[in-house]
């Protein structure tokens, strides 16, 4: 079950490399066109807040299995700065990167879990699982 | 999944209709078919999917390229479904937050409530209606033995930050009891509060009067409050109660100076708020005249049927369409 694969995020690169990844193994493990789309905007959203946040990090991403259902998990770990509010990054309208503009929210609502954990000065970890249908 | 396949189902339904007669009604009826869509909270980018499985099978020898391109325009809608769930959930949020102000203007009101007294020698009439849902005017009147004294506020600011400011002043005249009897005196501590307790960008105007039933004497004082009227009925004639004196909150040691009235039978008080004066008609700011000559074409009714027809009037006159939180009272003394 442990197949993980990572991207290493420096630079915008990176980003299109981790989205690369993302759609080839939710392909592989059978997502439909609409849900790998969902599955690659949330890993360039989460590689997104890296590069921009924390400098550097990965995104690594394994298969899963629970209770006989088969689904992808985006593990995204940086050593940025970590965030010092993570209610108010959550709420919908908070958006620094300008981007896709949704930011968290917006990742959460993409995927099917999420959770979030945060320490100040030490980094900030994002899993989100997207289950197959 | 049954709602999914259904609108499947549908939508190339339609579709086919369509593009087998490409009539107006065909057109029609897709555009009805999106208001279900969106009323079953389906996202861009799957109505985009939908028509892609539609299509395929329709056409199954679409070109490789032409399908390619189809999933591009997938990857550029899923923006749009981003954009469009946070819309949702910030609408959901703002019926929450509306929901809750509605919540907090109703206590507002039974807070800062007061009653108007009655006594035999004076007919008193008070209209304060807010602009928007919370009141930053504030009209308190309380009745002692041998006197009424009247409060007349307008904070300057609107909204909720001055609605809570006035909940403060609210109480802390309650705890100034002795102070009562001295309206320069009141507004003097009144003054100290605010400054202490109140944002310095955040100015409140008050005019503090009292009526002693007994003398027929009105004292007062003001803190930069818009003056009021003073009716003489031995004359017929209006003129203006200046009282000056700072705005409250602005320096700690202001003083207030103390003004009195002798009221003759028939004799007016009348207080306002700015928001009577700045109201504004499409030919401009309305005149002091104007009210005054408004309160003239009234003045032969009951004091609380002055005001409610000065407000009707000036409602009136603005389009039904308030700028600014209105507050007017009249006294009136008695025979």
């Amino acid at each position: 079950m442990d197949i993980q694969s990572c991207v290493e995020v420096c630079n915008e690169w990176d980003i299109v490399s981790a989205r690369q990844l993302g759609r080839n193994m939710a392909k592989e493990l059978g997502f439909g066109n609409v849900d790998q789309a969902r599955i690659t905007t949330a890993i360039s959203e989460l590689a997104r807040n890296i590069y921009l946040y924390a400098g550097s990090g990965k995104i690594c991403l394994e298969p899963v299995e629970q209770m006989g259902r088969k689904g992808l998990r985006i593990i995204a770990v940086d050593n940025g700065p970590g965030i010092r509010d993570i209610r108010k990054v959550m709420e919908d309208g908070y958006t620094t990167s300008g981007g896709l503009g949704a930011g968290l929210p917006g990742v959460k609502r993409l995927m099917d879990e999420f959770t979030i954990d945060s320490t100040i000065d030490s980094g900030t970890e994002i899993l989100a699982t997207k289950w197959l249908r | 999944m049954n709602d999914r396949d259904f609108i499947i189902d549908r939508y190339k339904d339609l579709l086919t209709t369509y593009l087998n007669g490409k009539n107006e009604t065909a057109l029609y009826k897709g555009q009805q078919f999106s208001r279900k869509l969106i009323e079953q909270q389906i996202s861009p980018e799957d109505v985009v999917s939908h028509h892609i499985n539609v299509l395929n099978d329709l056409f199954p020898d679409m070109t490789e390229e032409m399908k390619d391109a189809f999933d591009f325009l997938l990857e550029v809608m899923i923006g749009y479904g981003f954009a469009y769930r946070e819309h949702q959930s910030l609408r959901t949020r703002q019926r929450q937050l509306e929901s809750e102000i509605e919540v907090a203007a109703s206590m507002q009101q039974t807070l800062l409530i007061s009653d108007v007294p009655t006594v035999d020698s004076l007919d008193i009439g008070v209209k304060s209606v807010p602009a928007k849902k919370m009141n930053g005017d504030y009209f308190n009147f309380v009745k002692d033995d041998k006197s009424i004294s009247v409060a007349v506020a307008d904070i300057i600011g609107k909204g909720i930050p001055a609605a809570l400011c006035m909940s403060m002043i609210k109480y802390a005249m309650d705890s100034l009891p002795e102070q009562r009897m001295q309206p320069n005196l009141l507004l003097e501590n009144l003054n100290r509060v605010v400054e202490q307790n109140v944002h310095p960008n955040m100015f409140i105007t008050m005019l503090y009067g009292l009526y002693d039933t007994d003398v027929h004497k009105f004292y007062y004082a003001g803190a930069g409050h818009e003056p009021g009227f003073f009716y003489k009925a031995a004359t017929d004639e209006f003129e203006d109660m200046f009282a000056k004196g700072l705005v409250l909150g602005v320096s700690r040691t202001t003083k207030y100076k103390e003004y009195e009235k002798q009221l003759g039978p028939g004799d007016m008080i009348i207080l306002l708020s700015d928001g009577v004066t700045e109201c504004r008609t499409s030919k401009g700011f309305i005149e002091r005249e104007e009210i005054v000559a408004l309160i003239r074409e009234n003045m032969h009714k009951p004091a609380q049927e002055i005001v409610d027809s000065v407000f009707h009037e000036l409602e009136r006159l603005q389009e039904f369409e308030l700028r600014d939180d209105f507050t007017l009272i009249i006294l009136k003394r008695m025979v």
